[in-house]
């Protein structure tokens, strides 16, 4: 069973839930074939691609495609299915994936399903189990047609190195003008920082922080945790903190291994965005906080005084 | 300008979720059924754009009769009109195929809807019926800013935002920052009442994916509450027993 797995990358890093869809893939015991795109990746990362499982590693390294353009990406994609003979398509979950896949999904006529959790079950029907109303419940989907697509959450599936080493060819599909019908002029991206998506831990701060000026702490323990920041609705609201850093229900959906919540009451629609975490830490001085209710470990106190402490605790515990 | 915009009907944000039926239902008992937020941010800027620029907003759903109320609310808000294509929205793939049928028939500028439904989470809708009718999808879309035939837009991207910029027609897939919400007003409620409301059967048959069973994730734990005066404890259980530093 021949499976592509379309893999981002950041900064010439191969993004981390990129290398988890490689790994699902791997386990679902294809013959795994990566695509990459842009020819900003370094050529190291790729081959490297075969640690977490892939046997092969297609390379347009076109410069066009160094920024995420939907419509040519889906069409080099749709492309190297069909010249793999690929019947099956793994990626991340992501801003750029999701919108990509669902183009791929009508050129090549293949069933769709996002925010996967689990690996298949292809003991009947090709089954999956996917996350619905966003985290609070999963729903198991067949995917009826013969090309299959699956977008798979982050952090689903934990890493597996195999030492393995795969090779890397040139893949060359070629493009039209249609394809870049929406130009990109410009890309504003912080660089050098933890990609909130893509974090192991996520600290967030809410209104309890009283303004925009005390993020430092908040940064201070993210730094030391090796964490991303992230932030509630109404701080992205007011301007204290820019939109793609709002964690919930209409913002980021996160799912890292620790969740640290800081003055943030813990709204419905803010829990949306967590409540897929393995962990949550709440730091709040009102104990009747809803959080407290979702959280695995809480501490009632006053942030200004317990944030700091902390973090001094973790780096003396190191 | 003539713009389409796709509303989905879905729980209230709020909502417990509960199923039925053996967990092949979902429980509507209780709920209280909204235009998706996601879908309310596109129609909000459909409503200043036509203010901006003229022109008309139809409003689309896929669903059976009972989402009628949230069609008329659309229709408060500052739609036009509105198409209902009498179906069971059962999957992307299925409601792509009708927006795409209906979009062929009307000579849209643009196509917004949100950038994922709430209750599917599929983000799939917009990519699909651009497509389908070969014209480009921009999802999630954050503002959106018309001169004549030419549109700008932002685009979150991981870390950021892209600046985007294309002729009519497209889809768009948007979120906040692109618009307020807006809440109906008197005025706006009973002139909804009158407003053409057409139904129409599905165009096209056909799904990709099939539901076979709900379930609620396993309950949570009790909270572990650890003294404001002892971090130290609490470091020791995420590295001994969270297991995360």
């Amino acid at each position: 069973m021949a499976i592509l797995v379309f893999v981002e990358s950041a900064e010439g890093k191969i993004k981390k839930s990129s290398l988890e869809a490689v790994g699902f893939a791997a386990a679902m015991e294809g013959d795994v074939t990566a695509i990459a795109l842009g020819s900003e990746v370094d050529e190291s990362e790729l081959s490297s691609l075969g640690n977490y499982g892939a046997s092969k590693v297609l390379h347009q390294s076109d410069e066009r495609l160094n920024k995420g353009v939907i419509q040519a990406y889906s069409s080099v994609i749709a492309a190297a299915m069909e010249s793999e003979n690929a019947d099956i398509l793994v990626l991340a979950n992501s801003a750029l994936g999701n919108p990509v896949s669902a183009r791929v999904a009508i050129k090549t006529d293949a069933s769709l399903v996002s925010n996967v959790t689990e690996l298949p079950d292809t003991s009947g029907e090709f089954t999956v189990k996917r996350s619905i109303y966003t985290g609070k419940a999963f729903a198991t989907v067949s995917l009826t047609k013969t090309r299959k697509i699956l977008a798979i959450k982050k952090n689903a599936i934990e890493l597996k190195e195999t030492g393995g080493s795969a090779s890397v060819e040139s893949f060359d599909s070629p493009l039209n003008d249609a394809d870049f019908a929406a130009s990109i002029t410009s890309t504003d991206k912080t660089t050098g920082e933890i990609l909130l998506p893509e974090a192991e831990i996520v600290v967030s701060g809410g209104r309890g922080l009283k303004g925009p000026e005390n993020w430092g702490m908040i940064e201070d323990l993210a730094k030391e945790l090796g964490a991303a920041t992230g932030c509630s609705k109404p701080v992205s609201d007011m301007g204290w903190r820019p939109h793609h850093e709002h964690v919930g229900q209409t913002g980021v959906k996160v799912s890292p291994q620790l969740y640290v919540a800081i003055g943030i009451s813990g709204a419905i629609q803010h829990l949306a965005g967590v409540n897929s975490s393995k962990n949550i830490l709440v730091i709040n001085k009102d104990p009747e906080a809803p959080f407290f209710k979702a959280a695995d470990y809480g501490i009632v106190g006053d942030a200004f005084e317990v944030v700091p402490k902390l973090t001094e605790a973790i780096k003396a515990a190191k | 300008m003539k713009i389409l915009v796709c509303i989905t009907h879905v729980p209230d944000t709020t909502s417990r979720i509960a199923f039925t039926e053996n967990n092949t239902k979902f429980d509507s008992n209780g709920i209280q059924y909204i235009i998706g937020p996601y879908d309310d941010y596109a129609l909000a800027r459909a409503v200043e754009l036509k203010e901006e620029t003229g022109g008309s907003i139809t409003v689309l759903n896929v669903g059976t009769q009972e989402t009628e109320p949230t069609i008329r609310k659309a229709l408060a808000i500052g739609a036009d009109e509105a198409i209902r294509v009498n179906a069971e929205p059962v999957d992307s793939f299925f409601v792509a195929k009708q927006i795409a049928a209906v979009a062929g028939e009307g000579q849209y500028d643009m196509i917004l809807m949100g950038r994922e439904s709430i209750d599917f989470n599929g983000g799939m809708v917009h990519g699909m019926v651009g497509e389908l009718l070969g014209i480009p999808s921009l999802s999630p879309v954050m503002t959106l800013e018309l001169d004549g035939n030419q549109a700008t837009m932002t685009r979150e991207i991981e870390g950021g935002k892209e600046t985007l910029q294309l002729n009519t027609p497209f889809v768009a897939g948007c979120q906040e920052p692109i618009a307020e919400w807006k809440i109906p007003n008197m005025r706006g409620i009973m002139s909804a009442r009158t407003k053409p409301l057409n139904v129409i059967e599905p165009a096209e048959d056909g799904t990709a994916t099939k539901l076979e069973k709900f379930e609620l994730p396993p309950a949570k734990g009790d909270v572990k509450m650890i003294d404001a005066d002892n971090v130290g404890e609490l470091v020791q259980l995420l590295k001994n027993e969270a297991k995360v530093l």
